[in-house]
């Protein structure tokens, strides 16, 4: 145990601590100090933990015995391998922009310290999840960074909105988790440890051991517990039908929509599948059922970018769209790809959210995109970093996205897993709709008419300092600006630089493993000449005429005919009102989960109870031994001549029966 | 003497405050019962310190004679399962005497008197290893609860009194006639570990589990013997609702482990499959039912019997003759944990209750803008009780459902761990329409101030327990292996 694997996850929790309880005492300044300089010693800690790995040094072992009961040792430990310490600098980097950055989002609100507090929270608890050795400790992780999300997605909490938001959050996130626990059970009972080495030891001789499960058969062990640890995954990462939480979580501010909801803690479930790799390549049933859960995510997610007016929103649907590429990946066995682009993505995707909150705070809060336009002219460096973003996000050659979007598109290509034709038709779909999107928006924010004394006076948003509509849009201060500019740099360079290491090298060698019968990444490996030559060979591809049709479509519609896209609405209204609905799944779980839940609630509570527990049974034995009494009672009146009366008839009655026996 | 001095310092300290204190003084009267309260937790600290965790022992006996006609013996002793719960008990009062500290405004003397007496009757009970001075003890404790929930309780708290007491005894009696047949088979003997060695036969055994079961049973409260619980709840004092939640159920699981599994091992290991049932549904009905209740106190009661479910689904998880340790580890920490958390929850709703006088969840709304420590602690037990990783609630409902799928009972464990979505649930729905949102009312905007200094570190110490346990529970499980692996070894043994 080296002490900089300590000073990761906790010097940010340092800060948590400091700001949290004693915020009042060391003020706003102070608050944003310790925690900024936690989270910024965690990252320089990272990146010697990071060249300590690359020099072959890794570590497992544990902190402390957590609990030792029924023969079973839970630990906290620390796995620090190639794995760990990507997510490690991941994590650190973006919420050290995000700090950054949150100086100048948050700067007029009162809740400066609690937020600082909970971000820093947010960092420790995600880096105990990926640095985790153990189920134990993951589930901890897991668990954790979701009531920081909760917290800060509730974050404006008078907004009833945001409220709801987290709780809703909060509830489907533990619909996954129950999946996920019973998963962990599973791996406890068959392998009697939740040591991740441990297990992986002794898996392969368990896999095809049949577990009863009642209605859903006898399925063999791998299957059960990889297709249960998936629902956790299905949660916290968002995937269909579990998506239906990310949307809303963007009543959070935007800083944490940067760094928990598109960079980090959605990709918790990634970073897990990939994790288990070698538990889910003993599988191939779960590994279809992720393929195909996630090329639904990817494709149907995206559809409902197109139509959103909200600039988070829009860039919270391509999120989940991107997290169902990764998934894809994760079914198609690419770890490594999934893990590339959940690296690139972390950082063009919380560029993408930072600079969006930039453009709201230059529109005076704002969000409206329909209200927007032309603000190239004012904000010429979010605007700049925005571009940057977005062709990341289409998958532009040689910027990263591409590089780890198109692995992802050729290995679903290379598999033979049952789902694949259909997962190949939605990455490639996905494509063309995610170009069209990105820019749609890009279009209707940055270029065409200035449109911002149209909106209507009553949509006012939360905290408006008080500019008034109509105003000018204006550039952001340098602590937001900064960060935009320092993610700017990896979405540009990281997939150039990364790619042969990262997807085709030996990087993730022994911690990602691939069963040979369905290596996807391997069957790659001899096409791939160089990351300049894999760029050349991109223009000539499929995905980039979809991207760059997708572009031009977007052109077309927001740019040159910008009437074109209402009569549209109009035209295809019924389709409209299926994405403006979201396939109505939030309408269903309103109606059936929520509401079912309560009227279960009221009737087994009224009837089971009110009125057979405590009405039938309890007051009603009350009331029959009162009954009984009462009737006893006429026995015992107290007269003598009844007593008199009631003696005479029995001696005659007696005697009777003695004379005629 | 250490279990003796557990027993009777609280209860002559509670004496001696009914004496001494008057309503004129009642400054006195309470910092008397503080000093009472601390003494008494204090003498049992040795309970831990000294404690041997390698043997299954009774340790600390203290064994005389009492009442040597009928050969019932002053025997007390603790061991891995019991001794936590004299010291949870034991600080259990000192948050009670602070929880009553200047909101008991009618007769002090009096409540600080029955809650002392009443924690040295709950130690005496968890020590006892005679049956009959375990059962004066345990139907003796009802009485102050009584007279707490008749006198200082709510505007309904006769029929909630009545119901609680004629509830508990029913079930007591027929506890009662069990130990009065197990001293005639075991030839003349009170001591419990007698009863547990005692041979029996398959009707005697199934018999004597009812009634054993419907004490213990009322006392957790298991389905479909809860309906006390939550009228108690409603009606009692802050103090009694967290003695009650805390405490007294503890006393029903106690005795299921105490009594029912090593006594009657083959009756308990037939009839498991019918707890585990009545188990699963308290955690999935009442949680559903807990859901929709509009008094915060109902809802923290239904909570409780839901988590009390995990202790009852803990204990029964047999495959064969043989229980799960990690079952019954999880139950007890399930029990100590809930200890905490319900305490918390219910001193929680006591702040409330003391501003506003109400318990509707409708009567509130934006705490947090006026009550933000509050606010923060609040949710911090009520994530406790939703289960997170990291808090005590955690605990048990993790390992009793890994248990489950451990024993290859995976849809017991699907079941149970529906309690992760229901418990989040019903406590962050509360929590929302009470703490979140903007300011509910006037009442709410002027007359709730945020915590008073006694009440801030009233709850931060409940804080710190329910912290320190969720990040390190091992040195509680630590005493309780060699206890739980002596009784599950004795549950597989036949007694036929």
């Amino acid at each position: 145990m080296k002490l900089s694997y300590l000073i990761v996850p906790f010097a940010p929790l340092v800060g948590a601590i400091l700001a949290g309880l004693w915020g009042r005492q060391i003020g706003r300044k102070g608050a944003h100090t310790v925690t900024i300089l936690g989270v910024l010693i965690s990252f320089i800690a990272s990146c010697v933990v990071f060249a300590d790995v690359l020099a072959g040094n890794t570590f497992n072992g544990p902190l402390y015995t957590w609990m030792v009961s029924g023969g079973v040792k839970f630990e906290v430990g620390f796995l620090i391998d190639t794995l760990t310490v990507t997510m490690m600098l991941v994590v650190t980097s973006v919420s050290l922009m995000v700090h950054i950055y949150t100086i100048g989002y948050m700067e007029e609100d009162p809740g400066y310290q609690r937020f600082f507090s909970y971000i820093s929270l947010f960092t420790f608890s995600m880096l105990m999840l990926v640095m985790s050795n153990n189920f134990l400790q993951l589930f901890f992780g897991w668990e954790a960074v979701g009531l920081v999300s909760y917290l800060l997605i509730g974050f404006w909490y008078t907004r009833p909105t945001a409220i709801f938001a987290n709780m809703k959050a909060f509830l489907v996130n533990r619909v996954g988790d129950l999946g996920f626990l019973l998963g962990i059970g599973l791996v406890l009972a068959y392998t009697g440890s939740l040591d991740y080495k441990t297990v992986f030891e002794k898996a392969p001789a368990l896999k095809d051991i049949a577990v009863a499960m009642g209605p859903f058969g006898t399925p063999a062990w791998a299957t059960a517990t990889c297709i249960l640890l998936f629902i956790g995954a299905m949660g916290k990462s968002a995937q269909v039908p579990l998506h239906v939480w990310l949307p809303d979580s963007m009543e959070g501010p935007t800083p944490i929509s940067a760094l928990i909801h598109a960079a980090t803690m959605v990709t918790a479930g990634i970073f897990m599948v990939s994790r288990m790799s070698p538990l889910f390549e003993m599988s191939e049933t779960a590994l279809s059922f992720v393929l195909i859960i996630g090329a639904t995510t990817a494709l149907f997610m995206g559809f409902l970018g197109i139509i959103q007016y909200d600039i988070k929103r829009v860039v919270a649907y391509s999120t989940l769209s991107q997290l169902g590429y990764m998934t894809v990946a994760l079914g198609v066995s690419a770890y490594s790809a999934a893990m590339f682009h959940l690296v690139t993505h972390a950082f063009f995707k919380a560029l993408l959210f930072l600079a969006a909150g930039s453009v709201i705070i230059g529109m005076h809060h704002n969000q409206d995109i329909r209200y927007m336009g032309g603000i190239r002219k004012y904000m010429k460096i979010t605007w700049l970093t925005s571009l940057v973003g977005s062709l990341a996000l289409i998958g532009f050659p040689l910027l990263s996205g591409f590089y780890s979007k198109d692995t992802i598109i050729e290995a679903v290509h290379q598999s033979k897993i049952a789902g694949h034709g259909y997962a190949n038709f939605a990455v490639l779909c996905g494509v063309f709709v995610t170009a069209f999107y990105s820019f749609r928006m890009y279009f209707l924010v940055f270029h065409g008419k200035e449109r911002y004394d149209e909106a209507p006076h009553d949509e006012h948003h939360h905290d408006d300092h008080g500019h008034g509509h109509g105003a000018k849009p204006h550039e952001s201060p340098w602590v937001v600006t900064l960060p935009l500019v320092l993610l700017a740099i990896p979405s540009l360079m990281l997939g150039f630089w990364g790619i042969d290491k990262v997807v085709y090298g030996d990087w993730f060698k022994g911690v990602l493993v691939v069963d040979s019968s369905h290596d996807t990444i391997g069957a790659l490996k001899p096409l791939f000449h160089g990351p300049l030559g894999m760029a050349i060979h991109g223009l000539s591809t499929l995905p980039l005429a979809l991207a760059l049709a997708g572009v031009a479509l977007a052109y077309y519609l927001y740019v040159v005919n910008p009437a074109l896209p209402a009569k549209l609405r109009r035209q295809f209204s019924g389709l409209v009102k299926v994405l403006e609905e979201k396939y109505y799944f939030d309408r269903f779980n309103e109606f059936f989960f929520a509401g079912g839940a309560r009227k279960l609630g009221e009737g087994l509570f009224r009837f089971g109870d009110r009125a057979v527990i405590d009405g039938a049974l309890v007051n009603g034995s009350a009331k029959s031994i009162g009954a009984v009494a009462g009737l006893m009672r006429h026995l015992q009146t107290g007269y003598i001549y009844h007593y008199a009366f009631v003696m005479v008839a029995g001696v005659l009655a007696f005697m009777t029966w003695l004379l005629l026996r | 003497m250490l279990l003796s001095l557990s027993i009777w310092v609280p209860i002559v300290g509670g004496l001696a405050v009914l004496t001494t204190g008057n309503d004129k003084t009642p400054t006195m009267t309470r910092w008397l019962a503080l000093f009472a309260a601390v003494a008494g937790f204090l003498v049992t600290i040795p309970l831990y310190t000294g404690f041997d965790s390698s043997t299954a022992a009774l340790q600390f006996v203290e064994n005389v004679a009492w009442i040597d006609r009928y050969k019932i013996r002053y025997f007390l002793g603790v061991d891995g399962i019991s001794m936590w719960f004299v010291l949870l008990n034991s600080f259990t009062t000192i948050l009670v005497v602070i929880a009553g500290w200047v909101v008991i405004e009618k007769q002090p003397a009096q409540y600080f008197a029955a809650f002392l007496i009443m924690s040295g009757l709950i130690n005496g009970s968890f020590a006892a290893a005679d049956a009959v001075l375990f059962y004066v003890f345990f139907e003796a404790m009802l009485i102050p609860m009584y007279l707490i929930i008749g006198i200082w309780g709510g505007p309904n708290r006769l029929y909630a009194a009545i119901k609680f007491f004629l509830y508990t005894l029913l079930g007591s009696l027929l506890m009662l006639v069990a130990l009065l047949y197990l001293y005639n088979v075991t030839g003349g003997s009170f001591t419990i570990t007698d009863f547990h060695k005692v041979p029996l036969a398959r009707t005697p055994q199934l018999l004597l589990f009812f009634a054993f079961f419907m004490a213990f049973a009322v006392k957790v409260p298991m389905w479909p013997v809860h309906t006390w619980l939550p009228d108690a709840h409603v009606e009692a004092p802050t103090g009694g609702s967290v003695v009650l939640a805390a405490i007294t159920l503890k006393l029903g699981a106690y005795g299921f482990l105490r009594f029912i599994l090593p006594i009657v091992p083959d009756a308990s290991r037939e009839l498991a499959p019918f707890v585990v049932a009545i188990s699963l549904i308290a955690i999935v009905y009442i949680g559903f039912v807990a859901l929709v209740q509009t008094d915060m106190k109902k809802l923290v009661a239904y909570s409780s019997i839901s988590h009390m479910g995990f202790v009852t689904l803990g204990f029964f998880l047999f495959v064969g003759p043989q229980g799960s340790a990690l079952g019954i580890e999880g139950g007890l920490m399930q029990m100590i944990s809930h200890g905490f958390v319900s305490a918390a929850m219910f001193l929680c709703i006591g702040v409330m209750y003391d501003r506003l006088h109400s318990r509707n969840i409708a009567d509130y709304g934006g705490v947090a803008n006026v009550m933000p420590k509050f606010a923060a602690l609040m949710m911090l037990f009520g994530m406790a009780n939703a289960g997170l990783p990291g808090t005590s609630g955690f605990i048990g409902e993790f390992t009793v459902t890994l248990a489950a799928v451990k024993q290859g009972m995976f849809w017991t464990a699907a079941c149970a761990g529906l309690a992760l979505i229901l418990g989040a649930a019903y406590t962050l729905w509360m929590y929302k329409r009470v703490v979140f949102g903007s300011i509910g009312n006037d009442h709410v905007r002027n007359d709730m101030p945020d915590l008073s200094r006694r009440e801030f570190w009233m709850l931060m110490l409940v804080a710190a327990c329910v912290l320190g346990m969720g990040l390190y529970p091992a040195p509680f499980t630590e005493v309780m292996h060699k206890s739980v692996d002596a009784l599950i070894a004795h549950v597989a043994q036949s007694k036929f």
